[in-house]
């Protein structure tokens, strides 16, 4: 096979060339413990400070020790909410919304079992967030409130912004899970006015197994792992060091590389969803057009299943992703497009791109040339699809 | 990504036998494009029972669309006796094997061939033929008789099998206990639960105190260790229960929620009303 296309960035990025330079004398000479008292070791310690002096000023962070490594954007999720509650214990209640990442659903499900109260605030059909409710849904007992800053399915941005200001006058933690976001838009803690805010390296090309938790000073929270002083107690365990220094590397970059995400990247994902749409009549896009990640494309056609799309993508070359039940192993289609209310008919046919600044022309010129045959392929074969007159046969639900 | 063969890999990249045939004597239609899969299956039977022709129309997945390949080939110049014999497992076989996740794709080929069968047999074609019965699943809309013959011919075990084989309670999971007693009672075994709901006449002390026991041994514990805790039953006085919890409960920042939401709650569920759970700190 010729070289992948890969259109799946959303689940994993290319390591940066740069960031493995940065990362390789740590996994080589340099592998000294940054906690020994030899230079050997402290040495070290003076680079993953400046790593963290990196992620900060990349989030807008004021102090560096606001910034907490962890091991993945999920770890990240579960130690704010955790954390937060172990500190908050006479409060129950806990907000997020119907559209976030498993990190915080499935642990908020958990958490519904041991007693506590949950409020999953729904979104319309273009994936934006009834804000309303949400902030009708604040009360008393509320000890945390847990938004994504964008969707890993659809790249919806949900109004951050707005729900840090309603929070922070009310003195509610506020959690931002921007794992999707990260790279592709600013952020700034600052303007969120968020206390605690997620991200991953491996979504901004750094390498999988390092993430970080942004703890705004001063606010409350237990640590969810015992041990040793490592990032002062809130998260022990002896530091990921290529991980952290790749973080670091990448953050840098990233920061450098967010103007062409607004530019190049966004027209490009726009070239791409544009063709798409204008080839095929039973396809349409899945998720607000205007506010979302520059990087994002959700399109779902209608008669075809996506597992289906995706494997003869596959066989072209191209890499993307969809919330098809099928290639998730789950039975049900994605739960962020049921929440918007996309319809099962077509629900099961979501093909999700997913660009890089990595992405090239050509990239996109290949996946426009080899839809029609595989999306008319499977129309052939669907049960649901007249062929002779191009159109969608009745469906009998 | 699943783990296909190359025979499935094949079958879904260069499906035959894809179309209609108009003067088809024997067609059916199984799944739904709610569920995700759905299959037509078209058959052209002649006066020596022999099947002619055999084509399809798949909405799928990659092993959904393998399988309903497979089928037509396998049926296809066979006489209607020889292929009435052919169930699920030998769809997967000829595929080389499915992920268990996927069985569900070799499930809908024969279900398909069984419906079509009926169909020119002049059989009344239900929506389920050969799968009347109770449905158990609403979701999938699976049927008692399918899930039951799906364990036979499979000789399937758990839950998760027969999901992975059916779908049924793969969505809400509202029908597991369902499956649940069909497999306990297709295992050979009558399957009474072993702790009946709370009796509306009062309970004798000895009563009470093996039920306590029973609901503790058979439904609370499995509960709390499923999450890594325990709980040990201290003392019985009268109504009041006193429990020690254990394991991950000791240190377990929501316990008092647990003793209360899952032991008070269960034991006035299976015993009685009024029972009351004290913890006792060891």
């Amino acid at each position: 096979m010729e070289r992948t296309i890969y259109l799946d960035n959303n689940a994993t990025t290319m390591i940066a060339p740069e960031v493995l330079d940065a990362m390789l004398p740590f996994l080589k000479e340099r592998y000294g413990n940054p906690s020994s008292m030899h230079s050997f070791g402290g040495s070290v310690a003076r680079d993953v400070a400046q790593a963290r002096m990196n992620v900060a000023s990349f989030i807008g962070a004021e102090f560096d020790y606001e910034i907490v490594f962890t091991g993945t954007g999920t770890e990240s999720d579960n130690m704010a909410i955790m954390g937060s509650l172990a500190y908050y214990r006479d409060k129950r209640h806990i907000i997020t919304t119907r559209v976030e990442h498993p990190a915080i659903i499935s642990l908020c499900k958990k958490l519904e079992k041991d007693g506590y109260r949950v409020t999953y605030v729904p979104v319309d059909c273009d994936g934006i967030l009834d804000l309303e409710l949400l902030k009708s849904s604040v009360d008393d007992d509320t000890a945390v409130v847990s938004v994504m800053f964008a969707n890993n399915e659809t790249g919806v941005i949900n109004p951050v912004n707005e729900i840090g200001v309603f929070l922070k006058e009310r003195g509610i933690p506020f959690h931002v899970d921007a794992v999707q976001a990260a790279g592709k838009v600013p952020i700034d803690v600052n303007m969120i006015q968020c206390d605690l805010l997620t991200i991953s390296g491996h979504k901004f090309h750094a390498p999988k197994g390092i993430g970080a938790l942004y703890v705004r000073r001063g606010t409350r929270m237990r640590p969810i792992l015992y041990g040793g002083h490592q990032e002062k107690g809130r998260r022990p365990g002896t530091e990921n060091v290529p991980g952290i220094i790749g973080m670091g590397k990448a953050a840098e970059l990233a920061m450098k590389h967010l103007p062409e995400y607004a530019t190049r990247v966004s027209a490009l994902r726009d070239r791409l969803e544009s063709g798409i749409l204008a080839m095929f009549k039973n396809s349409h896009l899945n998720g607000d057009k205007k506010r979302r990640v520059p990087n994002t494309t959700n399109v779902g056609f209608e008669y075809i299943e996506g597992e289906a799309i995706l494997l003869y993508l596959d066989q072209q070359g191209i890499a993307a992703s969809s919330g098809s039940a099928c290639s998730s192993g789950s039975l049900e289609p994605s739960h962020v497009l049921r929440a918007m209310g996309v319809p099962f008919t077509s629900a099961h046919g979501s093909i999700r791109f997913s660009l890089s600044r990595f992405t090239k022309d050509a990239d996109v010129d290949h996946v426009l040339a080899v839809m029609p045959e595989v999306v008319n392929r499977l129309l052939e074969i669907s049960p649901y699809w007249d062929s002779e007159k191009q159109e969608g046969r009745p469906i009998n639900l | 990504m699943w783990d296909y063969t190359d025979k499935v890999k094949q079958l879904y990249t260069n499906p035959r036998n894809v179309g209609k045939i108009e003067d088809a004597n024997a067609v059916a239609e199984v799944g739904s494009i709610v569920c995700g899969d759905a299959l037509k299956l078209y058959l052209k039977i002649d006066d020596k029972h022999i099947i002619q022709d055999a084509k399809f129309e798949t909405f799928g997945c990659g092993s959904a669309i393998a399988s309903s390949s497979a089928l037509t080939e396998m049926i296809i110049g066979r006489t209607v006796e020889e292929v009435e014999k052919i169930t699920n497992k030998d769809i997967a076989d000829y595929l080389g094997g499915l992920p268990e996740e996927k069985m569900h794709c070799s499930v809908m080929g024969n279900e398909a061939l069984e419906k079509a069968l009926a169909h020119w047999r002049g059989e009344k074609v239900t929506d389920h033929v050969d799968n009347e019965g109770e449905i158990i699943c609403q979701c999938f809309g699976v049927t008692e008789n399918l899930i039951r013959n799906v364990i036979r011919e499979n000789n399937l075990k758990t839950v998760e099998d027969v999901t992975n084989y059916t779908k049924a309670g793969g969505a809400c999971g509202t029908c597991i206990p369902k499956i649940e007693d069909i497999l306990h009672e297709m295992a050979g075994e009558v399957h009474k639960a072993e702790t009946t709901k709370a009796e509306k006449k009062p309970l004798t002390n000895i009563k009470r105190m093996q039920l306590v026991e029973e609901t503790i041994a058979n439904v609370i514990r499995p509960m709390l260790q499923k999450d890594g805790g325990d709980i040990e039953l201290i003392d019985i006085d009268g109504k009041d229960v006193h429990v020690g919890l254990r394991g991950h409960c000791v240190n377990c920042m929501v316990s008092d929620v647990t003793l209360k939401n899952t032991v008070e709650a269960k034991l006035r569920e299976f015993v009685e009303e009024g029972i009351t759970v004290h913890e006792v700190k060891s």
